[in-house]
């Protein structure tokens, strides 16, 4: 059982969340009518060895959904970020 | 075999009536049931897993291989139960299992003799690859091998006694209460951290326990403990197990609180279940004694030194009376010298030829004849050890020389020690391996918030085993963040000597050519013999994972504790490689088995998952209804008239509403409260038809689509306020709906203004539909509800029964309805109110069946038709998808192949006949054969009281066009052949006159 970090609950067992979807894809905007963009965000994945951006919803807890980083080799897990904080967070790491 | 009149760990003062195949065995409380067989005699336990060939108590803990047996009778029944780790209890009865017509004389011991056809793959070369293109063989072989092939027989009653899960949080898991484990719980207790401590034995002290009642172990042990018992930080468990070392520093373990009585005490346990969260953790597991290889080395009386010693010293019983010590290391010497000391007539036997000068000296201090450059190469006997072959062997333990039998009625091998890795091999995978011991053990990088101490560790010393055990306590006190000191170890003690220093690296002992002198087994309980390894190297295999899985070497039950590294030495021999080099294999939990029982804990039966029930369900039990499962909940079917059966009673129900007036309960509906400026913008967005136009006051019936285009749900939603709406969904896709809205809220439309909250459990609903629904809610509410004052699609607030309550004009039925929403609190209240009043209204409560009937006679969709494979225009619902707005799944919906005319498309059904088709029926058409899939299905089916016939609703392909034609419905799990005409869905009132009236 991973244990997961959430910014607003603290350390909390799997059991309380839910798997939600590859955190690494980006919606495209509302008025986006390419075909092809949709079909990609939708369908179309990698399959890292490694590490990974995935959302996880806080189901059993503050509702919230968050971007979480797991290694999909050891399932070690690494930060955590409210999916609204996760575009700053990548920024700032990235500074 | 005998119980000597003085020593052991046990109380004489108790004595034990317990019972192995109906014979009394003498027992006191402290004794196993391997111990209590041992004294009594019974050499004789089980018959083997394949070859049915007579097995014996081989050691006197958890790895044992052989002595597994029924425990208990009637419900509390317990197969493959290891006798060396039952404790006695006082009406003990236990029976041998896997023997037949009994344990002396077994008909399955024929398979010894067929032994040649029962080697490696033997299932696969001769049931399955002759006949590869079919499985008709194997299928009928299959019964009969299972049948012979055999381990304990489970209970079919239902287990009478309860089990919990417990959860736990600690700074340092401590997992075993030896020497190792007590200097890491001392060390991290004392700095302060919260300590677990956890023995899977009922006594603390590990190997201590082993040693002769009074020694100096004794002290230490108390000492430790009583240190232990007096810190408020730390907690021991005993018999607990730590079965399982998990993600995210989870532990699993399990308390066997009643398993040593022979019933619970009322209101207490059996076994309760811990999934403890530990910050850091020290395995001091110890290590498990390993056996030598050689010609019936299975044969009762052969066991591990270790344990003669244990059951000597622990349980004041000498196993044998002429014994042969055979060994490839210093540790059997103890057991030599403490059995000799004992009074038999020991000859130890050592591989080496120059064993060192203490080892020596202890033993024939004691008057153990020794033979050095010596090896058992084959144990005489049937049911129980007879004698021993001897033979000068040289260092790889081939025969060199002449053998000689000598007398012996029990033959005590150690062949070194394998320590208890598991947990952490759980957790980390391959372990690494130690020459001088020869054996694997965790790697030791400090990043590992797991690590071992002790001889878990291959510890050579008493004084590392301490100091490993404390610097590793203390090391995980600090890193927990415990505050204190540790202090200094505690002093060591004089114990046995240790196997790694001096061991030497060979386990077999075979004749000068090679051979083994008869079934020389490796793996025990699978019956895996050194023969079969030898195969299946010649069919080629050299990976360590797939010789496991040909030879089912260490799969059985107890995981190969003993036979893994054996098995690893006779692969490199054979590949010419050493052992680190062919690897080993990981081990998966549990480390030993659990029951079912305990992971079930108390979630069985109607507490496996929650019930939900509406505010108003105790009405309904009350009132007579028949209850329905819709999902979680639990929901009114039908309210039977007398003896009225489903279907005479819905469509009465039904009748009824088109008739007069009736109330259902739709409190389960899920119900989310949109809120926020962007509001509009938002339900704009996920639902396919516009809000931006939606007045406060009125409500709209909308559809959802998946991402990916299919349609998710719909429902209505209601404007409460200028910034707040009212969404409800279907009772069975609310979490969905709403995890979804948080998604796009918290992901993609974070600049959207606007909150959901599921308020389903805030909220009682109740539909009110029929011709004199607005007559009756006229009068319980005294508000006006003329066609003026609230039109179709509109809502208002009114009063009933002194509750503030909403009332929704909208209609599911198809006739003049209404849904009033009430604080869940009042709904029963509100309800019951109705139901006063609408005695004058002939108003009667009615079902999900009936409601079933009448949203089919309207041809609205529901979960049958949103099974998530249907698309807008498959259902006829494109009109209501709007062409001026992007929404979710608006690019995906319009991928060619869902605009496929060919697509199945929502139509009615008029069955011919006087017979209902079958939800899930097949729609072929009418001159077709029905071979096949079939040009569609049916969904949805009702009696219809309004039309006077069966009708249905169901998906057929290019359905638009087929209007009129007749297709026949081919219902092939009940096997019944129908025709229908094909219609429009909207069978009742298709221009919704009624509901708008």
């Amino acid at each position: 059982m991973i244990r997961i970090d959430c910014p607003v609950c603290g350390l909390r067992d799997e059991t309380e969340f839910t798997y939600g979807a590859d955190a690494s894809v980006t919606r495209p905007a509302m008025e986006d009518t390419g075909m092809q963009h949709w079909v990609d965000y939708v369908f179309n994945r990698d399959n890292p060895r490694g590490w990974h951006r995935e959302y996880w919803h806080h189901v059993q807890g503050c509702r919230q959904w968050l971007v979480l980083e797991r290694n999909t080799l050891t399932h070690q897990i690494g930060t955590c970020h409210l999916a609204r904080d996760a575009d700053l967070a990548v920024k700032e790491a990235a500074k | 075999m005998k119980r000597l009149p003085s020593g052991g760990r046990i109380d004489r003062s108790a004595p034990l009536n317990i019972r192995f195949d109906g014979r009394t065995l003498p027992a006191f409380r402290g004794d196993t049931l391997s111990s209590a067989m041992l004294a009594g005699g019974v050499s004789l336990v089980g018959r083997s897993f394949k070859y049915h060939r007579p097995r014996g108590i081989y050691s006197a803990g958890v790895e044992e291989p052989g002595a597994m047996v029924h425990l208990r009778d009637g419900p509390r029944h317990e197969p493959n139960v290891r006798a060396t780790v039952a404790e006695a209890f006082d009406g003990l009865v236990a029976t041998s299992q896997n023997a037949w017509p009994s344990l002396s004389f077994d008909i399955g011991a024929v398979n010894n003799w067929l032994g040649p056809f029962f080697s490696a793959g033997f299932y696969y070369k001769t049931f399955i690859g002759p006949f590869r293109r079919s499985t008709w063989f194997w299928m009928m072989c299959e019964t009969f091998i299972r049948k012979a092939a055999g381990m304990g027989r489970a209970s079919y009653m239902e287990d009478p006694d309860q089990y919990e899960k417990r959860n736990a949080f600690c700074d340092v898991l401590v997992i075993g209460g030896g020497v190792a484990g007590l200097s890491a719980a001392l060390a991290a207790g004392r700095a302060g951290a919260q300590v677990l401590l956890v023995e899977q034995d009922f006594e603390l002290g590990g190997a201590v326990l082993s040693d002769p009642v009074g020694s100096a172990g004794d002290d230490w042990v108390a000492r430790a403990r009583a240190e232990l018992q007096a810190l408020d930080t730390v907690r021991i468990l005993t018999r607990t197990t730590a079965f399982g070392a998990y993600d995210g520093d989870t532990y699993g373990l399990v308390e066997r609180v009643s398993d040593h009585v022979k019933v619970p005490v009322a209101h207490q346990l059996r076994q309760r279940y811990w999934l403890v969260r530990a910050k850091r953790a020290v395995m001091a597991t110890g290590a498990i004694e390993r056996p030598l290889v050689f010609g019936g080395n299975d044969t009762p009386g052969v066991m591990l030194a270790e344990s003669v010693r244990s059951y000597l010293n622990r349980f004041a019983v000498l196993a044998g009376q002429t014994i042969v010590v055979a060994t490839n290391n210093n540790s059997a010497y103890a057991a030599a010298a403490d059995l000799a000391g004992a009074g038999a007539d020991v000859t130890l036997a050592d591989m080496r030829t120059t064993p060192p000068v203490e080892a020596r000296t202890l033993a024939e201090t004691a008057g153990v004849r020794l033979l050095p450059g010596h090896g058992v190469i084959e144990a005489r006997g049937g049911k129980r050890v007879t004698g021993a072959r001897l033979v000068p062997v040289d260092g790889t333990g081939r025969a060199q020389g002449a053998t000689q039998t000598v007398k012996a009625d029990m033959i005590a091998v150690s062949g070194g020690w394998t320590p208890v890795v598991h947990l952490w091999s759980q957790r980390y995978g391959k372990p690494v391996f130690h020459g001088e011991g020869a054996c694997f053990i965790p790697d030791g990088q400090d990043s590992h918030p797991l690590q071992g101490a002790g001889t878990a560790m291959a510890a050579a010393s008493l004084s590392e085993v301490i100091a490993q055990g404390f610097d590793r306590g203390a090391e995980a006190a600090q890193a927990a963040g415990a505050p204190g000191d540790a202090g200094k170890a505690p002093d060591g003690f004089a114990c046995r000597p240790f196997w790694q220093n001096g061991l030497h690296p060979a386990w077999a002992v075979l004749t000068a050519q090679g051979k083994t002198l008869g079934k020389a087994f490796v793996d025990f309980q699978h019956d895996v013999k050194i023969s079969d390894i030898d195969q299946a190297h010649l069919e080629g295999y050299v990976s360590v994972e797939h010789l496991k899985r040909y030879t089912t070497l260490g799969m059985a039950t107890d995981q190969g504790k003993l036979s893994n590294v054996n098995a690893l030495s006779r692969m490199a021999e054979l590949r010419g490689k050493a052992i680190p080099d062919v690897g080993t294999t990981t081990f998966r939990p549990p480390f030993t088995p659990i029951s079912i029982g305990s992971l079930v804990g108390h979630e069985h039966g109607r507490h496996f998952r929650p019930t939900r029930l509406s505010p108003i369900h105790q009405w309904h039990v009350e009132h007579g209804a028949r209850m329905t499962e819709a999902g979680a909940w639990m929901r009114p079917w039908y309210y039977p008239q007398y003896a009225e059966d489903l279907c005479t009673a819905y469509i009465r129900e039904a009748a009824h509403v088109r008739a007069h007036v009736g109330m259902v309960d739709v409190s389960t509906l899920g119900k989310i409260a949109v809120q926020g400026p962007d509001a509009a913008e938002f339900l704009n967005r996920i639902y396919v038809n516009g809000w931006k136009t939606l007045a406060v006051g009125r409500l709209r019936y909308g559809v959802m689509l998946r991402e990916d285009g299919f349609v998710l749900d719909d429902g209505a939603t209601a404007r409460l306020g200028a910034q707040d709406y009212f969404m409800s969904t279907t009772t069975a896709n609310a979490a969905k709906v709403l995890a979804f809205a948080e998604h796009l809220l918290q992901t993609a439309w974070k600049d959207l203004r606007v909150h959901v909250t599921t308020v389903t459990d805030q909220w009682a609903a109740i539909a009110v539909a029929g011709p004199k629904a607005r007559a009756l809610l006229a009068k319980v509410s005294g508000a006006d509800l003329g066609p003026g004052a609230l039109p179709n699609n509109h809502l208002t607030h009114a009063m009933i029964g002194g509750v503030q309550v909403r009332i929704h004009r909208m209609s599911y039925s198809g006739e003049l309805a209404y849904e009033i929403y009430v604080p869940a609190g009042y709904g029963r209240h509100v309800w019951q109110a109705l139901h006063d009043a609408g005695g004058a209204f002939d108003l009667r409560p009615y079902g999900t069946e009936a409601m079933g009937a009448l949203r089919i006679e309207k041809g609205h969709v529901a979960g049958p038709e949103l099974d998530g494979r249907t698309t807008l225009k498959d259902l006829g619902l494109e009109g209501f998808a709007s062409s001026k707005k992007p929404f979710v799944g608006s690019v995906l919906q319009q991928r060619p192949v869902l605009e496929d005319p060919q697509r199945p498309t929502l139509v009615g059904l008029e069955i011919e006949g006087d017979t209902g088709a079958k939800p899930g029926a097949l729609l072929y058409a009418a001159k077709a054969d029905a071979k096949g899939h079939g040009d569609g299905w049916v969904s949805s089916t009702t009696y219809s009281p309004a039309l006077g016939r069966y009708i249905a609703m169901g998906l057929l392909k290019n359905g638009r066009t087929r209007k009129g034609d007749v297709v026949r419905v081919e219902d092939f799990v009940g096997g019944q052949s129908l025709t229908a005409r094909v219609v429009s869905h909207h069978f009742f009132d298709p221009e919704g006159e009624r509901k708008n009236g």
